[in-house]
């Protein structure tokens, strides 16, 4: 269970993670993130809460900063009408679940959330309707599921070598 | 009796050693060149290397360019450089190439980016190379590492979304202009698609220009932006000593005229007034009259798209004989060595200086916040960039508008927006 942050269309990587405090430790550029449009968020968020968002999530540069930054602050999957590409690669592979949601319009700043990704639910405490979400698919949630892509290629060049 | 493929197709076919893929479908394909650059690569390689008890699965098909933090400008981008130098050396990658320019310029310099070549690259603007027939897409870090630690990677085969474009464009209006229209009218938000660039326009264009088109495939949300090879593209990979073998079979990699395509869109260049994108965002783009009354403290021409050996000419062209406004600083960052050469030996460089601009060391500079040129908080800037993202290139209380290398100068000389024309006439 977690608490609902709204945010709109577009949001875009050098909101997520400025480029110029790439060089500071992980943990404090998170504290920077997404503050160019919402200066409390870093300072709001708790471990746990969701990030919704309109269409275009993640657009821009490669850095996974942007993901990380997200994950450091606790947020436990970002629901979005559509993701820019690389942000969605990256989100799997640091295994933040990043979950297509078009019903963004329908949740409210606060409103508390229940997500199954396991079964494809997400409940919406506050209004009490619930939505189908769409599973990932297979190979992505094998990879999820082993914690990211790291651990999974461990898995896969482990059993190569033996 | 083949299926009919895009180019899209027919490289990701061969990458995945099948005879034919199926858009939606998700398939493993081989790597023929891995590139990162200073930032998204060896720092972050390195300890997971290490961590999975790997190498790099074939030294020879890996590329890193020191780009972004180049010259180290304090101690931790000094490590940053130091971290990436090292790892070749340890690694043996003999494809170093050490703050020589901007990793998307400096691999088709080197004849590295090779029509139908399946391409992964740590960096958002990798489908630059796609200007070369090849299929270059972006990466984050940890998908190169998977991809350097086992030379493949995994996709969902792309739809191709083709674009034609059409006729002479006028005179100062460029591929830059049509990339940023093309941000207003299909938007951003194009995920998981292969963009085409194809018709008339494109091949009367020389591969800078042409280079353009592809970089931004990547505003658009692409994850490719191929543009067919032809004569164009085997004369630049001569020229660098690195010919085409076969080009016959290069240019057999052209969609099939009957390839199915998620869209066709065909654009009138002839029609094409100078672009401007406002902040904070590429498709905020309108016609650059709209802007006259948008005053700027900082004109800034650099990265990978904008401070080319062309886009300097283009610049060259309106400052000749012309002064920098009083107030206004232009800072060019050529996009390689080899541009700031070329640029030295052809007086290009002179007219530059000459006109007020100050030189600044060749990478990807203020682009994205790492270099030197940033911005202050209240602050506007235009530039020959590809994004202004709110933060972007500094203070995230600063404006940045987008304008091609012409506008962007004619916009330095003038103080406020203005249309290269009025000035590009006179000449």
């Amino acid at each position: 269970m977690g608490r609902a942050f709204i945010f709109g269309d577009g949001i875009n990587t050098d909101v997520l993670a400025p480029g110029s405090l790439m060089k500071l430790p992980p943990e404090e550029l998170a504290q920077h993130c997404l503050e160019a449009i919402d200066p409390q968020f870093a300072k709001e968020v708790r471990p746990g809460d969701f990030v919704f968002a309109g269409r275009n999530f993640g657009q821009g540069s490669s850095r996974e900063q942007a993901v990380v930054s997200l994950k450091l602050l606790g947020v436990s999957a970002v629901l979005a009408t559509s993701f820019a590409r690389i942000f969605y690669r990256n989100a799997m592979n640091l295994g933040l679940p990043a979950v297509k949601f078009d019903a963004v319009a329908e949740i409210k700043k606060g409103n508390e959330i229940d997500i199954d990704l396991v079964t494809g639910s997400l409940a919406n405490r506050d209004t009490g309707k619930t939505y189908a979400i769409k599973p990932l698919p297979s190979h992505l949630m094998e990879m999820v599921e082993a914690g990211g892509l790291i651990p999974y290629l461990d898995q896969r060049l482990n059993a190569r070598a033996f | 009796m083949a299926k009919p493929a895009t180019i899209a197709q027919k490289i990701i076919a061969r990458a995945a050693g099948v005879s034919f893929v199926t858009t939606g479908e998700i398939v493993t394909a081989k790597v023929d060149l891995a590139f990162a650059h200073d930032s998204s690569g060896p720092r972050r390689w390195a300890p997971q290397l290490e961590r999975l008890g790997v190498g790099l699965w074939d030294p020879a098909k890996v590329a890193i360019v020191t780009d972004h933090y180049v010259p180290a400008t304090d101690a931790d981008s000094a490590a940053i450089l130091k971290i990436a130098r090292e790892f070749a050396a340890t690694h043996d990658v003999k494809s170093f190439f050490d703050m020589v320019g901007i990793c998307h310029l400096v691999l088709p310099e080197r004849g590295l980016i090779r029509p139908g070549a399946f391409v992964a690259g740590g960096d958002s603007h990798s489908p630059t190379g796609g200007a070369f027939g090849a299929y270059v897409a972006g990466y984050g870090a940890t998908d190169m590492i998977g991809i350097v630690a086992t030379g493949e990677t995994w996709l969902a085969v792309p739809e191709t979304i083709r674009i034609e474009l059409e006729g002479d464009l006028p005179n100062g209006v460029v591929a830059k202009d049509l990339m940023l229209m093309l941000c207003r009218e299909l938007g951003m938000d194009n995920a998981f698609r292969a963009f085409e660039f194809a018709g008339s326009t494109v091949a009367a264009m020389e591969m800078h220009e042409r280079m353009v088109l592809s970089n931004m495939a990547t505003e658009l949300g692409g994850e490719v932006g191929i543009i067919a090879p032809d004569d164009v593209t085997f004369a630049f990979l001569r020229e660098r000593d690195a010919p085409v073998e076969d080009e016959d079979a290069a240019r057999a990699l052209a969609s099939d005229p009957d390839a199915l395509c998620e869209a066709v869109h065909r654009f009138d260049a002839t029609a094409l007034s100078p672009q401007v994108a406002a902040p904070h965002s590429p498709e905020n783009t309108r016609d650059v009259g709209e802007f006259a009354d948008v005053r700027i403290d900082q004109a800034y021409i650099g990265a990978c798209v904008g401070a080319k050996l062309s886009d300097l000419h283009m610049v060259a062209q309106v400052l000749k004989g012309r002064q920098v406004a009083s107030g206004v600083r232009l800072l060019i960052a050529p996009a390689s060595l080899e541009t700031m050469n070329r640029a030295a030996s052809d007086g290009t460089l002179e007219t530059l200086t000459d006109a007020g601009a100050l030189i600044m060391p060749t990478g990807c500079g203020a682009c994205a916040g790492m270099g030197a040129g940033v911005l202050a908080d209240g602050e506007t800037c235009i530039s020959s960039t590809n994004r202004n993202f709110q933060g972007r290139m500094g203070h995230s209380g600063a404006n940045v508008y987008l304008g091609s290398p012409y506008t962007t100068a004619a916009t330095a000389v003038a103080g406020r927006i203005a249309d290269p024309r009025t000035i590009l006439e006179q000449i």
